[in-house]
């Protein structure tokens, strides 16, 4: 008895819990995000989520050239590139505008429950509830679980925003507490996607197609990136994908955004996509279309 | 809008504020004949009398709904009795780059040979000023608090349903039966409130008076008129003149008319604050609506014209013009009608009906400055009702503002009101709750919370101004812990509350005895009954306000003091309040620190929450529930208007990180940008105030117009209102932004770090944003939704 009672993992890394998010799900809803991602998009718009570990994020804008940061500083003092960054945070604590902040750190499952019930008012109608969205939640299995289940105890709707890459018996013991599963797709190619977000895409087919077999409800979310995710190739495979699952409620088009780089330079990563633009209403109007026998609901937008 | 309405409007929009000495100069020449010859009530009365005589009547080319305070639409007449404008206050009036009225010549020679030479060192402000204790000038000299009735009259009332069913002559019977009672045998105040009866029932005469002018001048312009339409019109208006308001109204155009006269009447009498409200108009109306329909002498377009109408008359009647510190406070055109649409009904159930939507539209479709409108929203309205609000807020207007009904009526209840006659109340001005037509709901003045902070900081000298103002306390070196320095504070407080409450108490026994309003005494329950005049508690219920303003700005204040001096003692408190008396000279990393690293209200962290909970309860046990002059008790309110501009500009630096002169925090909201974790945040703090337990509270909240776009947008809006009024919140009121309030805070970021701006598939914060992405947005913003 007393081994299911314990929490699987009572803590974890998460580098944002964000309120009133109004596009991971339906209705108001509180998102989690967890740190650490196996996949490597280039037009990542959370690239601070990728490595698993706490890190530091300067905002330029922001920074007053004070110096405290460099007085504080155990290691790096003086250097703010951040390749030499030790992470010992102290810079973050003393900044007084909030330009550097530690990105990132270890939160208990029940903090995790009782930031999301801060807002449990807001979620009755329409809904609304917790995303669990990362990185990727199922890089922390174990932590992912124990919090679906601490806010399933509660009974707030629990949503699983994931790009399908995990240990499958994970993802569907996860799946068996959650109420709606965003399930990314990309690139459907094997090669492309190995060649463009560094990992497999059988994994994540097969993982798919294990949800689909426990008729767990998913909305698909397919990230409009010109010229990689949008060709008709691509389209083509998300149609037959899709098509014939009745438990694929959705499909959620998501146009490419630039968001991702000054949050790439703000952990002085390098952005790898700036040759893409945005793509037109007109664009995404034509992908809805293509794709619209593919779901009952094709939108675009969250 | 049809072509006649669309006119009326644009000829409302054009017309200019200027001053008409008219009023002016019939108050002189009678109070000149007359001063002395009658008991002040009758006084009153027969003024006004004068005026419903003498004053010029306006009726305009297309109008269906007649009567103006001026001889023009937007000429504004003033009340030298209360103040009297000098000349130097004249020529600042028409010269002021805002909020200006234009002062003719005609008016300055007038108020040069005749106004000021009888008035000056009579009128009742001058005779104010003289018995206001010298404590109470230094405070308000200060900036601690202000005074609502030092040029204006109590008002802030709003009529209920009696005019629908009742004539003057109705209520001249209901004097008379009063005046039957009185048994001047045992009654040892007989003789006054036969005075007071006297006063109400020659005021009944005189709007009738003015109504039977505009029936005369109706028919004269028959006689000339250029169309077949609008002689017929005419004679119409004529006949609607002289049924109302001597008898009760039988259709919808002549309740409207009906109230339009009664409007007149109460803006005409005194300067009232708030001007007049038809309160719960779209209930009113529904009754001659539903009975025009059904006989077919109105249709819907038809009604709409003459709500339309009635809309207009409203614009054309700008807030009487005020000098100085009061102009500071309220520096607006708007005079705070306010209508009221949905709520309840008497027995409890949903009093929204088919007017609220056409209302709706007609606010949506004519988005004039006046009237303002709000929806009383219950639990019991309809979700159609709240999606239409929504609708016309996402417009950007800025209203309806949205209240909670259901609280609406807890607060009323707890202040000894009847379910009946609090449901049939509402809100008007701002944010006051009331119950119409039954009640003296007066605001008496805005309170400096952060001048209190200051005092408290400085051994009860005011720092800006170097005046002693309150006791000593002790100084900054010797607080030993948060608690003896939060005593401290609340002790500068209640000692500053009671100086405004002596000061209101003189006011408000002057206004009795003085200044009272016979007119608007027969449209208030139970002014007949008593015998006893509105301002001298003659109302069923008689509630006095106190508007604490800078909530945001003392937590913040407090939160940092708490946080940097006594939890973690990082500084000395003596040394703060040095830096602050610098004004944060050569301090700009202490500044960042307290601007960004401090716990701050509004983002649901129960560090800085806590402690607007505990300023909050002090303000309201020092102020709720003391005795007011007329019978009736004080209450804290929490609404600004625009004082916290004013109040920001009299206080130093605060531990907030806020420079010396710039804005408090207005109504409840968060410091202006302090608020981080989103809407939901803002909300779930705001709501840990006991607003049940208030006279009204503030909250404003801005969105772009994208985070509303489509059903999404207004579903979700709506549920933050309903989740808000959940936890007992008073009121909501959004601003909705555009690309060009977005330019202003790309070129001042400092003060909009709290505009929210839909992104991508996420929300976020304007400012937070890349250049680039903020450029784009505007783009964006100009041409589509996200």
């Amino acid at each position: 008895m007393l081994a299911f009672s314990q929490p699987l993992k009572a803590s974890g890394i998460i580098f944002n819990v964000q309120r009133f998010c109004i596009e991971d799900g339906p209705g108001i809803r509180t998102t989690v995000f967890f740190k650490g991602c196996p996949l490597r998009c280039p037009w990542c718009h959370n690239p601070e989520g990728i490595s698993a570990a706490p890190q530091i994020v300067l905002s330029k804008t922001r920074c007053m050239n004070c110096g405290s940061c460099i007085e504080a500083c155990s290691t790096c003092a003086g250097d703010h590139t951040l390749e030499n960054c030790a992470r010992c945070g102290l810079c973050a604590e003393v900044c007084p505008t909030g330009a550097r902040e530690m990105v990132g750190r270890t939160w208990t499952v029940d903090e995790v429950r009782s930031m999301v019930l801060r807002d449990r008012i807001f979620y009755d109608s329409a809904e609304g509830g917790v995303t669990f969205s990362g990185g990727e939640p199922l890089c922390q299995p174990d932590f992912l679980i124990a919090c679906l289940q601490a806010c399933r105890s509660e009974g707030v709707h629990t949503t699983l925003d994931t790009c399908g890459f995990g240990a499958r018996d994970k993802l569907l013991h996860a799946a068996e507490l959650t109420d709606l599963v965003l399930f990314d797709l990309k690139i459907l190619d094997s090669d492309g996607h190995l060649r463009h977000l560094g990992a497999p895409l059988e994994p994540i087919l097969e993982n798919l197609d294990a949800l689909i077999g426990q008729q767990q409800r998913i909305w698909l979310r397919l990230p409009v990136i010109p010229g990689l995710t949008d060709t008709d190739q691509n389209l083509a495979s998300v149609l037959e994908l899709a098509s014939g699952a009745s438990c694929i409620e959705k499909i959620c088009l998501l146009p490419y955004h630039e968001t991702g780089v000054s949050k790439h330079l703000n952990i002085n990563k390098n952005y790898d996509l700036n040759l893409v633009s945005p793509p037109s209403d007109q664009r995404m109007r034509e992908i809805a279309a293509q794709l619209s026998d593919a779901a009952s609901e094709v939108v675009i937008g969250g | 809008m049809n072509e006649r309405t669309e006119r009326l409007r644009q000829e409302s929009l054009d017309a200019v504020p200027c001053i008409s000495s008219e009023r002016a100069e019939l108050m002189t020449g009678f109070y000149e004949e007359n001063h002395g010859k009658y008991a002040t009530p009758v006084m009153r009365a027969l003024a006004f009398e004068h005026l419903c005589r003498h004053k010029s009547l306006w009726l305009g080319d297309d109008e269906l709904i007649v009567g103006e305070r001026g001889p023009a639409p937007k000429a504004t007449p003033t009340y030298p009795e209360l103040t009297c404008h000098s000349l130097e206050d004249l020529r600042i009036l028409n010269s002021r780059a805002k909020t200006w009225y234009r002062v003719p010549e005609q008016v300055i020679s007038a108020y040069e040979k005749t106004v000021i030479p009888y008035w000056r060192g009579r009128t009742l402000r001058d005779r104010m000023f003289n018995l206001l204790p010298e404590q109470w000038q230094n405070s308000y000299d200060a900036g601690v608090f202000t005074e609502f009735m030092e040029q204006r009259a109590p008002g802030h009332t709003v009529l209920d349903g009696k005019i629908y069913s009742k004539g003057f002559i109705d209520f001249k019977a209901d004097i008379n039966q009063s005046r039957a009672n009185l048994d001047f045998t045992t009654d040892i105040n007989a003789l006054d409130k036969a005075e007071q009866l006297n006063a109400m029932d020659i005021s009944c005469d005189a709007l009738m008076l003015y109504a039977q002018r505009y029936a005369e001048l109706a028919e004269a312009r028959a006689e000339a008129a250029a169309t077949e339409k609008r002689r017929l019109e005419l004679l119409q208006i004529a006949e609607i003149c002289r049924r109302v308001p001597a008898h009760a109204p039988r259709n919808m155009w002549e309740a409207l008319q009906y109230y339009w006269f009664c409007h007149i009447g109460v803006i005409s009498e005194l300067n009232g604050w708030d001007a007049f409200n038809p309160g719960h108009l779209d209930q009113h109306l529904l009754p001659f609506y539903e009975k025009d329909m059904a006989v077919s002498t109105l249709t819907e377009n038809g009604a709409r014209e003459l709500l339309e109408c009635f809309f207009v008359k409203f614009n054309n009647h700008p807030a009487p013009p005020k000098v100085g510190v009061t102009a500071a406070e309220s520096g607006t055109y708007t005079d705070f009608a306010n209508i009221n649409l949905g709520g309840l009904l008497h027995d409890g159930s949903d009093g929204s009906n088919e007017i609220t939507h056409l209302l709706l539209d007609i606010i949506d479709e004519m988005h004039l400055l006046q009237p303002s409108s709000n929806m009383q929203l219950s639990r019991k309205t309809p979700d159609n009702i709240l999606d239409h609000t929504l609708r016309v807020v996402r417009k950007g207007y800025g209203f309806p503002s949205i209240f909670n009904a259901d609280a609406v009526v807890e607060e009323q209840v707890r202040q000894g009101k009847t379910f009946a006659d609090a449901r049939a109340g509402g809100c008007s001005g701002c944010v006051e709750v009331g119950a119409f037509g039954k009640e003296a709901y007066i605001l008496t003045g805005y309170f400096n919370l952060v001048k209190i902070l200051e005092l408290s900081l400085n051994d009860g000298i005011d720092p800006v101004t170097r005046t002693r103002l309150g006791p000593r306390t002790g100084t900054a070196a010797n607080f030993e812990t948060f608690d003896e320095f939060f005593a401290a504070l609340n002790e500068q407080l209640k000692y500053q509350v009671d100086i405004k409450i002596r000061g209101n108490q003189i006011i408000e026994q002057l206004y009795a005895a003085d200044m009272p309003a016979p007119f608007l005494s027969v449209l208030i329950d139970d002014c007949i009954v008593t015998a006893r005049d509105y301002n001298e508690g003659g109302a069923r219920y008689n509630n006095s306000f106190i508007q604490a303003v800078g909530i945001g700005s003392i937590t913040d204040s407090l939160a940092a003091i708490k946080r940097l001096v006594f939890d973690d003692h990082t500084m000395q408190l003596n040394e703060l309040v040095a830096i602050l008396a610098g004004n944060f000279t050569g301090q700009d990393v202490l500044r960042q620190r307290l601007l960004h690293r401090m716990p701050k209200y509004g983002n649901d962290i129960e560090e800085a929450d806590e402690l607007m909970v505990r300023v909050f309860e002090a303000g309201f046990a020092a102020i709720d529930g003391r005795p007011n002059s007329k019978g009736g008790a004080y209450r804290i309110e929490m609404l600004p208007t625009t004082c916290h501009i004013y109040f920001g500009s009299v206080c130093g630096a605060t531990p907030d990180g806020r420079n010396a002169g710039l804005p408090l925090s207005e109504g409840i909201s968060p410091v202006q940008g302090a608020d981080r974790n989103g809407p939901t945040a803002v909300l779930k703090s705001a709501a840990k105030m006991d607003h049940v337990r208030t006279g009204g509270t503030l909250l404003n909240m801005k969105f772009t117009p994208e985070l509303l776009a489509g059903d999404e947008g207004i579903n979700r809006l709506g549920q933050l209102v309903r989740s808000y009024f959940k936890m007992d919140g008073h009121h909501l009121q959004f601003n909705v932004v555009t690309a060009k309030q977005l330019r202003a805070a790309q070129a001042a970021p400092g003060e909009y770090r709290d505009l929210i701006v839909r992104v991508a598939g996420y929300s976020d914060y304007f400012c937070d944003l890349s250049e680039a992405l903020q450029e784009e947005i505007i783009t964006r913003t100009e041409h589509q939704g996200f």
